[in-house]
């Protein structure tokens, strides 16, 4: 589970599907499948006639979730190589939807964040995005000095992959960036950096 | 008040201190000899001896001109230091209007500011600078009415805007920070933007702060003080800059503590603006030196016991670690054990 208490980063309420909506929007990457999946248990397969869903696996291609998303016969399933080229994809989605579609996202805490600008910047309340953390607890970080974001953080500290300073991962959170803030952790003394630990597995 | 703006710097070289009469004028932070977070604010009404920090609404001082130097100089290197959502464009103007009509009204010798309906003429005397435009139409301003009178104003600002009973930081001017990042913390609510402060949650600080402030009334401005310590005089203590100025605090010796250890102290003022509903919230940092604060004799008293009983928490957080021991042993030479008299001015 993610660390509780972080003022900044926002709570994940779980999917809750909406089975009011007029269409569902789905955006799920990795273990985030398995969040639909439990969802249906709950409200029932009909909700599918009327919902898209996109799915990267990312880390989960051993998984096969794709080919249990691909079975359930939804209105329409996607399956994207990247994150990069779903979000894509879920950016034109989100351009043609109309009024009472309700959007979903699942996945870690990078994705989630990254598809709530997306939404953001169509004019969603973010508040108004179902989202649900699965998976691994690894952050996408920004750099506070070079501003270069690094997915997949598993550690802190760790190198910026744009900048080679070593990073402290503060618990601060930013919505808009969908990403963590990395610090210097060794500017006051260059080169007494200790060795990472891993705390985000 | 005719200011004698000097020449000085806030990097390299570090020429920046106070003469003896801005020694007098600085707003000390402490009110007694201990310290802990607190919702210390009061109205923002004239207050203090004469040519207090507190005379003016807006404050002007000698440091005016290198200090908007310095801004310009950060504004360069790193652009996204002001930023404004879409959205806070009334509020941009709103501002635009308190800060002219202020420094115009207290210091007419150096600022003019003269409205013919929405034509408006502004003049910076100490800048050279003289701009007539149309208030309310950016396309007559060379930049967005905010970026332009914040290059033209000592202090960092930040506009937060009020919708569903919270605030959401969503524009600023942030060049002279106590390491907060505008970038980062744009479009965060109030309890967000502050996660990373300790202690002052638990407290119950920040719903109490949220409070009071979303009731804040137009022509009704309040202040705190709030404070932190720099080593050198310098203005931008970003975290962009972390890796360039945090070797500074290793450099500390008990033979440059006077001239080296700074005590920063932000006046913060929160100001409800008109058009826009949004709320100003101005922090102007100022700078002293720990030789020139110890020729108050209260304040070297006072300061030495706040920082020698300071909450380890609050040691960390405002990374004084390193250079507090060294700072508090120099200034026990000050501390005559005398009790100190009440209240922030000096005696």
């Amino acid at each position: 589970m993610l660390v509780a208490g972080i003022k900044s980063r926002p709570v994940y309420g779980g999917l809750n599907v909406d089975i009011h909506a007029r269409r569902h929007l789905f955006a799920l990457e990795g273990e985030g499948a398995l969040a639909l999946l439990d969802q249906l248990k709950a409200v029932g397969m009909d909700v599918l006639k009327t919902a898209d869903i996109l799915y990267v696996a990312s880390g989960s291609k051993a998984e096969d979730h794709d080919r249990t998303l691909a079975a359930l016969g939804a209105d329409s399933f996607w399956l994207a190589p990247t994150i990069p080229v779903l979000l894509n994809r879920f950016h034109v989605m989100l351009g043609q939807a109309h009024m009472g579609t309700c959007i979903y996202v699942a996945g870690t805490e990078g994705f989630i964040g990254q598809a709530q600008q997306a939404a953001m910047n169509h004019g969603v309340d973010p508040a108004s995005v179902h989202s649900e953390h699965r998976g691994s607890a690894a952050r996408r970080v920004q750099c506070v000095h070079c501003k270069g974001i690094t997915d997949n953080v598993t550690t802190s500290p760790y190198t910026c992959s744009a900048c080679g300073l070593s990073l402290l991962v503060r618990d601060h959170y930013s919505r808009r960036l969908g990403a963590f803030q990395g610090v210097c952790i060794d500017a006051e003394e260059p080169g007494t950096a200790p060795k990472p630990e891993e705390l985000f597995p | 008040m005719n200011l004698n703006f000097k020449n000085e710097s806030f990097r390299d070289d570090y020429t920046f201190k106070n003469s003896p009469e801005s020694i007098r004028r600085f707003p000390f932070p402490f009110n007694e000899d201990k310290y802990m977070y607190s919702v210390n604010m009061e109205p923002h009404v004239p207050a203090g001896p004469a040519g207090h920090a507190y005379n003016n609404a807006i404050d002007v001082d000698e440091h005016f001109v290198a200090e908007m130097r310095d801004r310009a100089l950060v504004l360069k290197e790193d652009p996204l230091r002001y930023l404004a959502l879409p959205h806070m464009m009334a509020a941009q103007w709103d501002t635009l209007e308190l800060l002219m009509e202020n420094q115009a009204a207290s210091y007419p010798e150096h600022f003019t500011l003269e409205k013919n309906g929405d034509q408006w003429h502004w003049i910076n005397r100490p800048m050279g600078i003289d701009q007539i435009f149309t208030f309310g139409d950016a396309s007559t301003l060379p930049m967005e009415p905010l970026e332009y009178i914040t290059r033209q104003a000592q202090g960092d600002f930040v506009i937060v805007d009020q919708r569903d009973g919270q605030l959401w930081c969503d524009a600023g001017m942030v060049t002279t920070q106590a390491d907060w990042s505008l970038d980062f913390d744009i479009g965060m609510n109030f309890h967000e933007w502050h996660g990373p402060v300790p202690l002052a949650h638990e407290i119950g600080v920040f719903d109490r702060a949220l409070k009071f402030l979303l009731n804040l009334q137009q022509g009704k401005p309040v202040r705190r003080l709030n404070w932190t310590m720099t080593i050198n005089p310098r203005l931008d203590t970003s975290p962009e800059n972390y890796h360039k100025w945090g070797p500074d605090r290793a450099t500390v010796t008990p033979e440059n503590v006077g001239n080296k250890v700074h005590l920063r102290c932000e006046l913060q003022t929160l100001w409800r603006l008109p058009r826009s509903n949004a709320i100003l919230f101005v922090v102007r940092c100022y700078l002293i030196k720990m030789e020139e604060l110890v020729t108050v004799p209260k304040w070297a008293r006072r300061f030495h016991r706040v920082l020698r009983d300071l909450p380890p928490e609050l040691v960390d957080y405002k990374g004084l670690t390193r250079y507090r021991p060294t700072t508090v042993e120099w200034l026990a030479k000050f501390d005559d054990g005398q009790p100190s008299t009440p209240g922030i001015y000096p005696e």
